[in-house]
């Protein structure tokens, strides 16, 4: 049996939800499904905390938006990309704010907007500090007023189908019963996520996996910028839950165990008492991150129970404004750390957050594969280059998301409904392959979770926030042999319904294939930008690497990596100055 | 010496395998800061691949992970291990719900009514984006904000008496949600609400125990939700006795 749609959006996150709306906006007759392993409203989306950046403040300029993005990428993201993104944003933020979205206000009524690191501006909408929740629910209602998008809510994807070049639908399994299908479609819009499961300490949710960078790889699409991996400064230690931003955008201090503000030791400017933009607390997350590390070296921080922590200082703010606009990280550091801000000081740690790398598309969001789009954290468009800008990615879901879908929908419009026969043949060869999967029985198999806890040590260690040749070399070693492992690994549980260990084993076949490509960008990448820090190599390069990494899959299933210039359109390499 | 370990009693069920629900017993680590969550996931990757439940932020806010927990229904990521030590903890499927698989319900229901209430804005005429922003002062929004932190968990229904007699119940979070939309200063589809919040399914169904706001983890308070709506309707349909309805002022929630 085949299911067909005209369009495909597999995910159902800010960017996914999204997209289908604009499908559905651009050509009401085109039949668009949204499927998604998880209801659309528990997608990722909904636990970002700190705001959305764009234009809105009489002092605000696009071009100011952009050269922050810029400068934060290191030069690598593509500045046509970053133009259109700027420009958008607004519109794209407004029309949120007509769909509902509680956006937090000023007296007076208009919306109200926060600082945001490495930021010059003040530009980050925001409401309060749950800005992901409200975004998604309000995408998630919105999307409910068109009743003609078709939902599966928890199914899985497990395969993009694939002819001569074009993408032709995927193939899903329905978590509640195990029915197999193949979906068919005349475009495919990833909408995915991010990756962060892959290493051991994350912001991250359970689901993200980076299913849909796998997806792509093997269906021959190109995988950009795969080196380049957040780490958010402060995370709560032993749970990883993040410690937003805006907490230190409203005034909170990073110290050391000294009750020192350390960042003044590292360029990064002079402490003031207030915030200031673009300085001290408010620098770049990269910048940030490689700080604790120094600290660390000098025997600078507090020793736990789950590693070196630095203390966020809230104190300083007062109950009134904590409750007003951080009402979230209260209720956080209260439940999960049994600490009050209010009083109390809060012990961060670096993080792994977000992906800047993914699969490789145009302005327009489309893959070099016909009829494959991507869009939000799984894609590379690539707006973020070598690091992201917090606050700069619910607005690429949206604006990248909607360009994606207006993209596919015309696409999707020039073609009959064709599948070509070797569609179904893949289709019903990918259904057997499970079925059989479920059924394998293999005695004495390793533990999935054993090899995956292997799989993330081996990716902190090789290629944590300080990276060098020797590192990258030997977590490759490893992942070579996990590998192998994998294919030793089976599943205990064999029957149809709700069977959360198949995934769980083919989310781990997608990471192994995200580890890998991670490594191998990282390996080729002979200087030091952004996130991505050799000690080995520890200057930037525009020379040799003023370029983006594509990595492919070959038929053999190794991975090759080769180079793309960087589009640079108004702003030519310089440095990048924090705090002076 | 305190114990290092804790017994958790997990419900094992799949319908149309086994006859019915059984208890099975866990041990695992009793560790500061150990949520509900982390006993499972420690089953799961441990010492039992085939337990089935649903989980992602583990931070209390995409709604997956509502359990029944010692006879209440709780987010089993947000309720710790300490706390019911020495044990053993009872973790069942919420009530009201049925089963799919262990520790996993069918929300279908509340996704079909959901939309019944139009959760979405409904304006008469929609301003054009160039004119920049619907003008709404931190007051106004304060008369909404309550009720629109619902992380859709399923809680209330779970604690809900009437839901488990009327499953035809739009129940309390469907019904906070039209209030949200309501009373906000941005929407003018409360009439278009009306008919569905104040038939029998609706408002007139809840008798007013209050279960449903005692157990939201997000002081969402659906109880208050459904009494404010009780009084708008009441009000509006003594108006209705005097007049038609067509004269009658548009209405907020
Ligand atoms: C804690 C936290 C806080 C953040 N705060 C901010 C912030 O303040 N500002 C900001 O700009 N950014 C923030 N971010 C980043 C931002 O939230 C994410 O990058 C963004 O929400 C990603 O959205 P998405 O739509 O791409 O993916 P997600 O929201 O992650 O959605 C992915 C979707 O894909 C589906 N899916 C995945 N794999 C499959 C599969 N195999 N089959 C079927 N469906 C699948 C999932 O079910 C889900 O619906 C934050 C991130 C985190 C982790
Ligand atoms: S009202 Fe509260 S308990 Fe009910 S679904 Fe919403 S958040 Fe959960
Ligand atoms: S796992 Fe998301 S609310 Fe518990």
């Amino acid at each position: 049996m085949a299911d067909y749609h005209d369009v495909v959006v597999v995910g159902g996150g800010g960017a996914g939800l999204r997209a289908a709306i604009a499908v559905a906006e651009t050509n009401p007759a085109l039949r668009v499904a949204v499927i998604s392993k998880v209801y659309p409203m528990r997608s990722h989306t909904v636990s970002a905390e700190g705001g959305a950046a764009a234009v809105a403040a009489p002092d605000d300029t696009l071009d100011e938006h952009a050269y922050d993005t810029v400068s934060g990428s290191d030069w690598l993201c593509d500045q046509d990309a970053v133009e259109a993104f700027v420009a958008e944003a607004p519109r794209e933020l407004l029309r949120l704010e007509h769909w509902g979205c509680p956006w937090s206000r000023q007296p007076d009524g208009k919306i109200a907007v926060r600082a945001f690191g490495g930021m010059k501006k003040k530009r980050t909408w925001f409401a309060a500090d749950r800005t992901g929740f409200h975004l998604l629910h309000t995408l998630f209602q919105t999307a409910l007023s068109y009743s003609d998008i078709v939902r599966y809510d928890e199914w899985y994807v497990t395969k993009i189908l694939v002819d001569d070049g074009r993408a032709y639908g995927v193939v899903a399994i329905e978590l509640a019963t195990g029915r197999i299908e193949t979906i068919t479609a005349n475009a495919v819009i990833l909408c995915t996520g991010g990756c962060g499961r892959v290493f051991p300490f994350t912001t991250n949710a359970n689901i993200k996996t980076g299913d849909g960078m796998a997806l792509a790889y093997r269906a021959g699409a190109p995988l950009k910028d795969m080196e380049f991996v957040q780490y958010h400064p402060t995370g709560l230690p032993f749970t990883g839950i993040l410690i937003t931003e805006a907490a230190r955008a409203e005034g909170g201090w990073l110290i050391n165990k000294e009750g020192y503000r350390y960042l003044q030791d590292y360029d990064l400017g002079t402490p003031t008492p207030e915030p200031v933009l673009r300085n001290m607390e408010l620098g770049p997350r990269d910048r940030l991150s490689q700080a604790f590390v120094h600290e660390v070296e000098k025997g600078r921080t507090i020793q736990t129970p789950y590693g070196p922590v630095v203390l966020l200082d809230l104190r300083h703010l007062g109950a009134k404004l904590i409750d007003a606009k951080l009402p979230f990280v209260r209720e956080l550091c209260s439940k999960y750390q049994n600490i009050d801000p209010v009083t109390e000081l809060v012990p961060v740690r670096p993080v792994v957050h977000y992906m800047m790398g993914g699969v490789h598309t145009d302005i327009r969001g489309a893959t070099p594969l016909d009829g494959l789009y991507a869009a939000g954290e799984v894609a590379c468009v690539s707006i973020n280059g070598a690091n992201r800008l917090g606050s700069n990615s619910l607005p690429e879901c949206l604006v990248f998301g909607n360009r994606a879908g207006r993209a596919a929908a015309v696409f999707a419009a020039r073609y009959h409904r064709e599948v070509p026969a070797s569609i179904i043949a893949q289709g019903r060869d990918e259904e057997r392959r499970l079925a059989a999967e479920l059924g394998r029985r293999v005695e004495g198999h390793q533990r999935i979770a054993d090899i995956r806890t292997e799989m993330q040590a081996a990716m902190e260690n090789g290629a944590g926030i300080y990276r060098d040749g020797d590192s990258l070399t030997k977590a490759a070693h490893e992942l070579a042999e996990l590998r192998l492992r994998f294919q030793h690994a089976g599943i205990d549980d064999h029957s149809t319904n709700f069977n959360t260990e198949l995934i769980a084993w083919l989310e781990l076949g997608f990471m192994l294939d995200v580890a890998e490509c991670i490594i191998d960008s990282a390996a080729l990448r002979e200087e030091s930008r952004g996130a991505h820090q050799r000690t080995d190599f520890p200057a930037r390069d525009d020379d040799r690497f003023l370029a983006h990494s594509l990595v492919r899959r070959q038929p053999d299933g190794t991975s090759r990596v080769g180079y793309l210039p960087v589009t640079i359109t108004r702003w030519p390499p310089g440095e990048r100055i924090y705090g002076r | 010496m305190a114990a290092t370990e804790i017994t958790l009693e997990v419900a094992r069920y799949r319908p149309g395998v086994d006859s019915e629900p059984v208890l099975q017993s866990y041990q695992v680590p009793l560790r500061e800061h150990w949520a509900i969550l982390d006993g499972l996931t420690y089953v799961k990757d441990h010492l039992d691949g085939t337990l089935s439940f649903r989980w992602s932020c583990r931070m209390g806010i995409c709604g997956s992970c509502g359990m029944t927990v010692n006879g209440e229904p709780q987010l089993s990521c947000a309720t710790f291990l300490t706390d019911y030590a020495p044990g053993p903890i009872r973790v069942e499927p919420l009530h009201n719900f049925p089963v799919v698989r262990d520790l996993v319900v069918d929300i279908d229901d509340f996704m079909t009514k959901l939309p019944k209430v139009k959760p979405w804005v409904i304006r008469e005429v929609q301003s054009p984006i160039e004119e920049g922003e619907y003008l709404q002062t931190p007051e106004e929004m304060d008369e909404c904000q309550q009720f629109s932190m619902c992380i859709n968990c399923m809680l209330c229904y779970s604690a809900c008496p009437v839901y488990s007699l009327e499953p035809d119940f739009l129940g309390p979070a469907a019904i906070a949600l039209a209030q949200r939309y309501n009373l906000d200063s941005r929407d003018e589809g409360a009439d278009e609400r009306r008919d569905v919040l104040s038939s029998p399914e609706g408002i007139w169904a809840c008798t007013f125990v209050g279960e449903c706001s005692a157990v939201c983890p997000k002081g969402v308070d659906p109880a208050g939700a459904i009494q404010r709506y009780k009084l708008t309707a009441a009000t509006q349909s003594i108006k209705e006795l005097l007049m038609p309805r067509s004269l009658i002022p548009r209405s907020k929630g």
